[in-house]
């Protein structure tokens, strides 16, 4: 009950951030950097939160259902772009894992050195 | 009466959830990745939709309580990066680094690749976070004036992608250190990259999920300045 209050209270807190800085993150996000910041530095436990934040992350696939439901109606935006989206996504995708992936292995084996 | 039963938000909610167990339940026993539980629990409802005719509109209103709990989801992914802050501190320049590297390549190539093909402005803001996780997705492209649909449909798409051609991927470009592994699944594919990293090793799955929270954030972060500026 007091995981789910200080996930609230986060983003309530997130939105009206987001209202101050005109809408550039979305209140949700700046919430999620304020849960970081505030078990970082202590001020609430890891394991006040832990629970409701297991259970909202293992549950998360079930929460954009009614997104993907959302085909029904807009289908024919993705069909009348097709090419175009399934080529920047299968590019984009190949490159961002060998990017990230050579990136991270060069950087690991140089602070290793 | 059983009309209004059928309309009622307590049954549209109560029976997407029963699906989506459903689902998760054949997923589990076939392993096959056109079962995924999201993709057969959203095209179960549409059939549903249909054959009641119930408007899309009615249904969103309805299982509003999802749109609410994913809006959660987002704030939760904060105690996720503290649960690895260990890992971040350790790995802090390979971290860092190779989530700008992921944030640029992949909203560059995606919004790139659009231009070239000269996709309407809001197709390239419903297409341009697909590497992120699906809540943050939603929460960069929908206030900007994104079609969500397309952007889950997408970033859904990505994940299944990256999570079944990223480990070969990886293993033919020469990333051989786990942790990069995982990270580079994370970065690329979000929750369904990380439920595969985890399959690879308890590091890869930690760097992956790691990967998946700080490549949203810098996504978020860097993306309106390329909506602004660049396209």
């Amino acid at each position: 009950m007091k995981g789910l209050f200080v996930i609230l209270s986060c983003w309530l807190v997130g939105n009206c951030l987001s209202i101050v800085i005109d809408g550039y993150l979305s209140g949700n996000i700046i919430g999620m950097l304020l849960l970081f910041i505030l078990l970082c530095s202590g001020i609430v436990n890891g394991e006040t939160v832990r629970k409701p934040a297991k259970f909202l992350l293992g549950t998360m696939a079930l929460f954009f259902v009614p997104f993907g439901v959302g085909l029904i109606e807009s289908y024919e935006v993705i069909m009348d772009n097709i090419v175009a989206i399934v080529v920047a996504t299968i590019v984009s995708t190949f490159g961002v894992i060998v990017a990230v992936g050579w990136v991270f292995q060069l950087l690991n084996r140089k602070s290793n050195d | 009466m059983i009309e209004t039963i059928i309309k009622s938000d307590l049954f549209l909610l109560t029976i997407t959830i029963g699906i989506f167990l459903l689902s998760g339940y054949l997923f589990r026993k076939t392993k096959m990745m056109l079962l995924h539980p999201v993709l057969l629990t959203a095209v179960a409802v549409i059939v549903f939709l249909k054959i009641a005719d119930i408007e899309y509109s009615h249904y969103k209103e309805s299982v509003a309580f999802l749109d609410f709990a994913l809006g959660m989801s987002v704030v939760a992914l904060g105690y996720l990066m503290y649960e690895h802050v260990e890992r971040l501190k350790r790995a802090t320049l390979p971290v860092i680094g190779a989530t700008i590297a992921g944030c640029v390549v992949g909203i560059g190539l995606v919004v790139g690749i659009a231009m070239i093909f000269g996709i309407e402005r809001d197709i390239i803001t419903s297409i341009a976070p697909k590497s992120v996780t699906v809540p943050i997705a939603i929460a960069i492209s929908e206030p900007r004036g994104g079609v969500v649909a397309v952007t889950s449909v997408v970033v859904f798409c990505t994940g299944v992608l990256g999570s079944i051609c990223g480990a070969r991927l990886l293993h033919i470009s020469g990333v051989k250190d786990p942790m990069a592994q995982g990270f580079a699944l994370g970065a690329a594919s979000h929750g369904i990259g990380t439920a595969r990293a985890i399959e690879l090793g308890a590091v890869e799955g930690a760097m992956s999920g790691l990967a998946m929270a700080l490549t949203g954030f810098g996504t978020a972060v860097l993306l309106p300045l390329v909506e602004k500026y660049i396209y």
